[in-house]
């Protein structure tokens, strides 16, 4: 932002002068190579080293570091993983030989369904978040993620929801109906289990999403100066589009929780055909989530071997472009296959032949990756580095799965195959080859990184050889079994049915792929104090993250750098000198805070340098209360539930208002190389704005489910709404919306007015919001009560009081936040200067505005339009 | 189960094995399906070993390195030209089989509910108002396409006889809709691959295909009452069925047992299988059966009958393995 170029825009007002980044930018070479003072960098690193302290002692649990949250995160997703793979060996002993006793067909159904969902849920997504959250910092030269507490708040979520699902199967309570759950089995099934799944996974899914936001914008605002998005490493794409898939991917599923859980304790018919409800409706959401998450759990790994191959190859990847379109496009496909789940369910051939060639086109995008990764070792000289070992391993494994992914996606064929253990094995193939070959390899190629030490060379490949051997011994006799017509989640088969040999021989593989993976963990958490620290950049790696410091420090990054190329470890000879004797950006910490530099979105240009958030213990205890939120229901105790709720409101808020969007003491500071950046913005500026319009379109994406689900209803059921059924009062639901207009409206002006100093104004304008929303609320609850529609009896009046749960769930948390702007005002935090509470609050009416407004339609004109 | 579940499968469905499989087609869509799948099956392994055989070249054999544009040749060359030409080949000629496969039945038509566990199956041949009504067991005659619709009651199952052709899902609610068209008489085996609840394992059917005479001989008699006990044995086993409420859930049609809510049991004994294609047609297996059903398949809802004598239980078995 050199002066000719800021005098460009329109005459900034003095607010807007304030936030703006003064000084010179991008750095001269004269500013680069300035002389500095030993004497003065001392103090400096000191500094930094004193505001970024782990905790220590017992304290060390209230960490939010990323090195910390991300390294618990990995390995307790690696122990749910030896958990779900014990499952996995249980039932191989089980089918290993036919009419066995060994468990109870019960048993086997709990079992096969909690080795689905703790891989998928506990497992595949939250590792590729937590190996995100430990390296993508260091891939952008920042210092932590946007959000530390809010990493550190996913990551307890994580674990609590996941200890409570799959501490089920230990009690015998487990569900047993399957990962996919289908409705009825799955509504009708009698225990407490379905409601572990849905409330305990749904809770992790939320969590999973808050790690998602937070990781897409670490990419679009965390970036270092200079890094354009054409210039980030292929990983960062790769978590940005893996993370916006997250985010449009898991809320179908949320929504479907909602239904089905509904179903399940009040007895609301949405899957119950007898009430005009329909199962095939979570066949569908189930899937728009199910088919992008095969693609999110690959898409990671597929983002390690781009990080490898070039290292490997010692030349910059080749087909850079190329690789980012294919993985965008390979999202955006993600989203139209999931019919090929479907193809046994009778839907009509056009749409079986559309979701046919849909999922062979995804071949192309992904061929394009695979070919561009050969390229790239093909115009290097390829040294065969372990973890390299491990990428080509994943490709033989993988390009099998995708082959018989290409059988299956002619959907005659599938007819024949679906739902047997030719799918098993094909399943297995590609998560084998395109998640757990690829992040082990990522563990050996990173583990310097993470630990300063490395891990065997002679351990990885005697791992490497077991489980290549082991997983083809176990998985390709299954393509067979499949043939031969074995169906899946069967618990037991007769020996007259000639899967006898198959079947033992997986079983053998499978206890062969499990002494590979126990060699893996015994090098990953064997002793290594005595081994000496690793080289620094012991693979030659050209990016970032292999300036890290060894020995460890805390700070992430000793100065921030300004990158000009894809590699600059191999393009730039002086850049490390320039990074570790602190010449980059804010080298320094003069008032002991932890700050993170934040840049414009494409052109990574810097815009603030914002305090981030501390250790903490509220976050364990948002986490705790959260979990309570969700768990209490599944024992049927609502009141405690929406006490634990509210308790957790509480801790949020408590961490929000003494942690975030704090009233600076001065408006900004030197960062270094001759620039002045803000420490505090506001608008599309600042991450926070972005995280909440990022867990909005989430948000949204869900809300549409369940508004998708009512067309659906429409479509598909002939009693919908059903003949002389009761709609909602057409005036109350007028009401409804123009209250939530009016709120919408107080809002915005609230903002306006609140930014030319006219607080008590804004006050009165906050608090007209509130009423007008409980209005709305109250109005449409009414409009659905009064004339006596019975959610109950049929899907029609059930999906409406759904989607007036929804909104009124949504009311009650823009009245929170409408409140703790009132609050702020009133206690100094919220000025007309610094009002990014304000601002992020108005940014939630909108979408809240919408909701309302779209659910007053489907309530009270649609069903009128329709019946 | 119990150790006595493991005798139970030994003498079941003699020479079974194959009975099940997608590479011995019995009918069309079958075959046509398992000659599809060799030539994908040939081409994925050329293809394989092109792609493994490539990568092995280049980080083992390390060749000389490749110049920018030649890369950039094979990721659109690799990448998009080789298999978008590739693909679209295989989906004209995998899709043309789906309407085929999917033709509409002519003749005779089948109605098969899913229950946990078990199939009700009624024959609509051209014409009929009324089904003729069976369990647990499929016949069809070659020669002709004959249309199969498809129902559940409570969950969700999925009717596949692998060597007939493909599946299709059974759904509470909704009537899907099949067709085969078997060439081949004989034997097979079909089996639910909708996971269905705690026995979904021991859900399957015998699959009998027939030629047309035959056919139509088979189903004149299936169509018929059931036979009048012959033997002391019998009659006292027909007392014990109707005194101890075996009616009030059993159909045997041609006495007072009028019930629909399990399997129909009119001509029992002419099946080759017993309980859903887990145990074989005989007398000692129906015993056990009656005895505690809950052995052989866990969840079911018929009740154990243990409390009976064994000569009672016998003589039920005896009548039962007379209605032919």
């Amino acid at each position: 932002m050199t002066d000719s170029r800021t005098s460009s825009h329109p005459a900034p007002t003095e607010e807007e002068q304030a936030a703006r980044p003064v000084g010179t930018y991008p750095p001269t070479q004269e500013l680069l190579d300035a002389p500095d003072d030993p004497q003065a960098r001392a103090e400096r690193e000191a500094q930094l080293r004193e505001a970024w302290k782990t905790p220590r002692g017992w304290r060390y649990l209230s960490a939010v570091n990323n090195s910390e949250v991300g390294t618990w995160y990995a390995l307790s997703a690696f122990g749910f993983m030896l958990c779900a793979g014990v499952l996995a060996l249980l039932i191989r002993v089980q089918l290993a030989v036919p009419d066995n006793d060994f468990l109870s067909a019960d048993r086997f159904n709990q079992f096969f369904t909690m080795h689905g969902s703790a891989m998928m849920f506990l497992f595949a997504v939250p590792m590729f978040e937590a190996i995100s959250i430990l390296l993508l910092p260091a891939f952008l030269g920042a210092r932590d993620m946007p959000f530390p507490r809010l990493s550190a708040y996913g990551y307890w979520c994580f674990l609590i929801g996941g200890c409570f699902v799959l501490g089920s199967v230990l009690f015998n309570v487990a569900p047993k109906s399957g990962w996919f759950m289908y409705p009825p089995l799955a509504t009708e099934q009698e225990g407490i289990g379905p409601d572990i799944w849905l409330l305990g996974l749904s809770f992790i899914e939320i969590a999973s999403i808050a790690a998602a936001v937070e990781l897409i914008v670490g990419v679009i605002k965390c970036r270092p100066p200079g890094m354009r998005i054409n210039i980030m490493p292929l990983y960062a794409w790769y978590v940005l589009v893996v993370g916006v898939m997250i985010l449009f991917a898991f809320p179908p599923l949320i929504a479907g929780d909602f239904l089905f859980e509904l179903q399940r304790s009040l007895d609301w018919p949405f899957f119950d055909p007898d009430r005009g409800g329909d199962p095939m409706l979570w066949q569908h959401l189930f899937w728009i989530f199910g088919h992008p998450e095969v693609y999110i759990v690959f898409l990671p790994s597929i983002a390690i071997a781009a990080m490898v191959v070039p290292t490997a190859s010692q030349r910059p990847i080749v087909g850079y472009s190329w690789i980012v379109l294919s993985a965008v496009g390979v999202g955006f496909l993600s989203f139209g296959l999931w019919v090929h789940h479907m193809f046994t369910t009778g839907l009509p051939s056009l749409s079986l032949g559309f979701f046919s060639a849909a999922s062979q086109a995804v071949v192309i995008p992904t061929g394009v990756q695979i070919f561009a990764f050969v390229a790239t070792l093909m115009v290097g000289r390829v040294k065969m580095i372990q973890p390299m070992l491990w990428i080509a391993g994943a490709l033989a494994i993988f390009t099998m799965g995708g082959l018989t992914g290409v059988m299956l996606a002619i959907a005659p064929f599938d007819w024949q195959v679906h739902d047997t253990y030719f799918i098993v094995a094909h399943l297995h193939y590609t998560l084998f080859g395109g998640l757990v070959f690829p992040l082990l390899g990522g563990v050996y190629y990173f583990y310097p990184f993470f630990t300063k030490r490395m891990m065997s060379d002679r351990l990885g490949r005697i791992s490497f050889w077991t489980t290549f051997i082991g997983f083809n011994v176990c998985f390709l006799p299954m393509h067979l079994t499949g043939l031969l017509g074995m169906p899946r989640r069967v618990a037991s088969y007769s020996s007259e049915m000639g899967w006898n040999w198959l079947n033992l021989l997986s079983s053998v593989g499978g206890f062969i792929v499990a002494a590979g993976i126990l060699i893996f963990a015994w090098d990953l958490v064997r002793p290594k104090r005595d081994q000496p620290l690793a080289p620094r950049n012991p693979w030659k790696g050209g990016t970032l993250e292999w300036s890290h410091d060894v020995p460890a420090e805390a700070w992430g990054s000793r100065s921030v750098p300004y990158v000009s190329s894809r590699y600059p470890l191999w393009e730039d000879d002086k850049f490390l000198e320039r990074l570790d004797e602190g010449r980059f950006y804010i080298p320094d910490a003069p008032e002991g805070k932890r700050e993170t530099l934040v840049t414009s979105s494409v052109d990574a240009e810097p815009q603030g340098a914002l305090p981030i958030t501390g250790p903490a213990w509220c976050t364990i205890w948002a986490a705790a209360f959260t979990g309570g939120a969700f768990i209490l229901p599944v024992f049927k105790l609502y009141w405690l539930a929406l006490l634990s709720g509210a308790g957790a409101v509480a801790c949020v808020v408590y961490w929000l208002w003494t942690a975030t969007a704090q009233v600076p003491k001065a408006p900004d500071r030197d960062v270094g190389l001759g620039l002045r950046l803000p420490v505090y913005v506001t608008g599309f500026r600042a991450p926070g704005w972005w995280a909440m319009f990022i867990t909005m379109l989430g948000d949204a994406t869900a809300y549409a489910s369940i508004v998708f689900g009512v067309f659906f209803f429409w479509t598909a059921r002939p009693d919908f709404p059903p003949e002389g059924a009761a709609h909602a009062d057409a005036t109350l639901i007028a009401l409804s919306a123009l209250g939530f207009v009016l709120a919408w409206g107080a809002t915005i002006t609230a903002r306006e007015v609140n930014r030319r100093d006219r607080r008590r104004a804004a006050r009165a304008l906050i608090g007209a919001g509130v009423l007008c929303t409980l209005g709305a609320a109250g109005a449409m609850g009414l409009a659905l009560w009064l004339p006596g529609m019975a959610p109950s009896s049929h899907a029609y009046p059930a999906i409406m009081y759904a989607l007036g749960v929804w909104v009124g769930a949504h009311s009650g948390a823009g009245v929170v936040m409408l409140l703790y702007c009132l609050a702020g005002s009133w206690a100094g935090k919220l000025t007309p200067r610094y009002d990014a509470d304000l601002v992020n609050t108005t940014l939630f009416w909108h979408f809240l505005c919408l909701m309302g407004l779209v659910t007053a339609l489907m309530m009270g004109v649609f069903p009128r339009l329709a019946s | 189960m119990t150790g006595r579940a493991v005798w139970i499968t030994l003498p079941l469905l003699a020479g079974c094995s194959g009975a099940q499989s997608v590479l011995e087609p019995a009918g069309r869509d079958a075959q046509v399906l398992a000659d599809l799948f060799w030539v994908m099956l040939a081409g994925a392994v050329v293809l394989w070993l092109l792609v493994n055989g490539l990568i092995l070249y280049v980080t083992r054999i390390a060749p000389q390195p490749l110049s920018r544009r030649g890369a950039e040749a094979l990721i659109i060359g690799g990448g998009i030209i080789f298999p978008a030409v590739v693909l679209i080949g295989l989906l004209v000629y995998g899709l043309s089989e789906m309407p085929k496969q999917r033709a509409e039945g002519a003749g005779l038509t089948l109605r098969v509910t899913g229950h946990q566990f078990w199939w009700r199956v009624e024959y609509w041949p051209d014409g009929a108002d009324a089904p003729i009504l069976a369990a647990n067991e499929v016949r069809l005659p070659t020669g002709q396409r004959s249309e199969i619709k498809l129902n559940a009651e409570r969950v969700i199952h999925s009717f596949w006889i692998p060597a007939l052709g493909g599946k299709t899902d059974m759904i509470p609610g909704r009537e899907t809709r099949m067709s085969l068209e078997p060439e081949k008489p004989g034997t097979y085996r079909g089996q639910c691959t909708e996971f269905c609840g705690e026995s979904h394992a021991y859900m399957a059917f015998g699959a009998v295909v027939m030629s047309p005479e035959a056919f139509d001989t088979w189903l004149e008699r299936e169509a018929a009452d059931a036979v009048a006990p012959e033997t002391q044995q019998a009659r006292r086993g027909q007392q014990i069925f109707l005194s101890e409420g075996c009616g009030g859930c059993h159909q045997i049609r041609g006495t007072p047992a009028d019930a629909q809510v399990g399997p129909d049991l009119t001509h029992l004994a002419g099946r080759t299988t017993l309980a859903a294609g887990i145990l074989p047609m005989s007398h000692s297996a129906l015993r056990d059966w009656i005895t505690d059903p809950e052995a052989f398949k866990p969840g079911v809802e018929m009740p154990g009958y243990g409390h009976l004598s064994d000569d009672d239980i016998g003589a039920l078995a005896t009548y039962l393995m007379s209605l032919k």
